[in-house]
């Protein structure tokens, strides 16, 4: 199946702010009694949006004026913790295609490139210049260039950075990469014979 | 030239490269659990895939099983789904499934090295990201997506960019009270929770040469809450005679094949690593946290960080955070700080010798007044020797609910949970808010001798005081 050429991403943003967002605040493990990923929008940043009788606590993503957003900004180390896939699926289902945060924890880094979401870095200042221009408007355009390695918003522009292989793989369309390991599987299962432990 | 275990590793793992520049990587052993899988056998059933080598998955149920019920249908009707639909996908793709019927059952990353599955000189993934336990084997082991998850099904492949190695150090003798837990929560302290990002970690030195393999594989365990994606110890003797006569252990002359191989997969002298770090053992205390990450940590004789005093605003908030959280005082000693719940177990510090060392100093002990105690062995295979040992009456006389094998209140999807704002001292590896499967719970992580001081005094104590550790 032919997948998309991630070369930009459009839309508006939303921050939520802080370092080390770890992804049982992103999806709390509870949710993830599941056996499909649908449904898993609903339940993104649980705990911090929630109380316990449901009712909204202050959060960005609860906003009137934040809803819709496509691009989430954030902190350092953004997604640490655990290796759930549901993060980022969380996140895709609740309407996001891209993260731009200061830093990003591998595996999160890995799961998101996979799902064609970019995840991609830029400064602090620049980020909280994206960030003041969304708070003054909401409704504003801020646009991912994957293939300039730029954001642009409000007329201005920033330089991003993201992991060449992720990029490489979303601009070509290549970011689920299933059919290249099949074409390689071949390959494998000669190694495979020549190393005693995989045949034993 | 001169290479390291994981160069060695990962080279002889490679199939080729891939478009992008990633490595299509060989996973020799695949470690599958109900959680992150039912979505990747969903994906390999709607692209009509078959699994490439079943005889190199290897399945079992631990995040979801309630500890205290063992028959079905289970009183959660969603954790019920989830282990029959593990079951059922074992059994369509002819996976060999560890199920709690097998008493071979337990945590999956003790169940792996248990049965002699974990292996030196090996790839290994699975859709955990404490996946790294295993490189205390000198396996290089990764956690995984659960798409990532269908692609091992799928090709016993995936794609990954090879990740630069550190080699960190441990030097010296450790102080009598000591232990590995306190080594990784010292290493992620100093290193920070995001260090070891782009990094796989080569533990090393006089200490870890004296570690036992569950000591090792306690440190290796928590690499990921340091940022590194894998961390490994090279393959010695004590590999070798924890592994000999294990089920899935090569046996006659094919073991001494392997050990041969496995000798010579341990990093090269003078091989050249992207990063050294040495730390002194004797500088590392028994450590505990006081936040909402596991860099967050203090040597128990510790005060609890201000605010005022960080150098920095980005540490500023973030202590600030922290502490609002867990409702603690700036400035004041951790030690001292009430607790409600003692959790013992979970693949950090689930296995044998961790109620073994405990049983030592619990004997005779009471849990004090008030504290919900828990102890969860890791599997059911060290359920099975700590009863014979009597390992389990000793917690239980002492006033420990005894459990069976699972995850349990490490992160609590199941019903073993803490309740409102509830502080618990746990052996795990994550004090993130809400971990404990309460949104406003607090963890305060530690080693097993700690978590059992904690539970004996009801608040967070030094274990060598309270058991008369010392010195001598």
């Amino acid at each position: 199946m032919a997948l998309d050429k991630i070369t930009r991403v459009s839309g508006r943003a939303v921050c939520v702010p802080g370092n080390d967002i770890d992804t049982d605040r992103i999806i709390p493990a509870r949710f993830m009694k599941c056996v499909t990923f649908d449904g898993l929008g609903e339940f993104l940043f649980y705990d911090v949006r929630k109380n316990a009788d449901g009712s909204d606590k202050p959060h960005p993503l609860n906003e009137p004026r934040f809803k819709g957003a496509s691009i989430l900004l954030s902190g350092m180390n953004f997604g640490c913790g655990s290796s759930r896939e549901h993060a980022p699926q969380a996140l895709q289902k609740h309407g996001f295609r891209a993260v731009i945060a200061e830093g990003f924890a591998e595996i999160f880094l890995g799961n998101s490139t996979t799902l064609g979401m970019p995840c991609v870095t830029a400064s602090r200042e620049d980020i909280a210049r994206i960030a003041a221009a969304v708070e003054k408007d909401p409704t504003l355009a801020v646009v991912i260039d994957l293939v300039a390695k730029t954001v642009s918003f409000a007329g201005q522009s920033a330089p991003i950075a993201v992991r060449e292989s992720a990029r490489d793989a979303l601009v070509n369309g290549r970011w689920d990469p299933i059919g290249e390991l099949i074409e390689g599987a071949s390959d494998a299962s000669a190694i495979a014979t020549k190393l005693q432990y995989m045949s034993a | 030239m001169a290479k390291t275990l994981f160069e060695k590793v990962w080279d002889a793992h490679t199939v080729r490269t891939l478009a992008n520049g990633q490595t299509q990587l060989l996973i020799g052993t695949h470690l599958i659990h109900e959680v992150t899988s039912p979505q990747a056998f969903g994906m390999m059933r709607d692209l009509g895939l078959k699994v490439a080598m079943p005889h190199r998955t290897f399945a079992t149920v631990d995040h979801i099983v309630p500890t205290d019920q063992v028959s079905e249908p289970y009183a959660d009707p969603l954790a019920d789904a989830m282990i029959k639909e593990l079951r059922r996908s074992c059994k369509e793709f002819g996976i060999t499934f560890f199920d709690r019927s097998t008493g071979k059952q337990g945590i999956v990353h003790i169940v792996g090295p248990e049965q002699g599955i974990t292996q030196p000189g090996t790839t290994i993934a699975c859709g955990d990201s404490h996946t790294s336990t295993h490189g205390a084997f000198g396996a290089i082991a990764f956690g995984i997506g659960t798409t990532q998850i269908r692609d091992v099904l799928a090709t016993q492949t995936m794609a990954l960019g090879r990740l630069k190695v550190r080699r960190i150090e441990v030097n010296g003798k450790l102080r009598p009270g000591v232990y590995a837990k306190d080594v990784i929560l010292h290493i992620i302290a100093t290193l920070g929770v995001n260090g070891g990002t782009g990094y796989a970690y080569e533990y090393a030195g006089e200490v870890f040469d004296r570690f036992s393999m569950e000591e090792r594989m306690t440190v290796c365990n928590m690499s990921i809450e340091g940022g590194a994606r894998a961390g490994y110890v090279n393959p010695d003797e004590t590999t070798f005679s924890y592994l000999k006569g294990r089920p899935y252990s090569p046996k006659g002359a094919a073991w001494d094949s392997a050990v041969a191989r496995w000798k010579a997969v341990a990093s090269d002298p003078g091989c050249t690593y992207d990063d050294v770090v040495k730390i002194n053992a004797a500088d590392i205390a028994p450590t505990v946290t006081w936040g909402i990450n596991p860099g967050q940590g203090v040597p128990i004789t510790g005060t609890i960080p201000d605010p005022l005093k960080a150098s920095s605003a980005d540490e500023r908030s973030s202590i600030e955070e922290a502490l609002a959280y867990m409702k603690l005082k700036p400035g004041a000693p951790i030690k001292g700080t009430k607790i409600d719940v003692a959790f013992l177990g979970s693949c950090t510090n689930g296995r044998l010798s961790d109620f073994q060392e405990v049983a030592r100093f619990l004997k005779g002990r009471k849990v004090a007044a008030g504290v919900k105690a828990i102890a969860v062995p890791g599997s059911q295979g060290v359920g099975l020797i700590c009863a014979e040992l009597g390992i389990d009456k000793v917690f239980r006389d002492a006033g420990f609910e005894w459990r069976s094998a699972g995850c349990s209140m490490c992160l609590a999807m199941n019903p073993d949970k803490l309740v409102g704002d509830q502080l618990c001292a746990s052996s795990s590896n994550r004090n993130f808010k809400g971990r404990q499967g309460s949104p406003t719970g607090r963890t305060i992580l530690m080693s097993p001798i700690m978590v059992a001081a904690a539970a004996v005094t009801g608040s967070v104590a030094d274990a060598r005081e309270v058991f008369g550790v010392s010195a001598n």
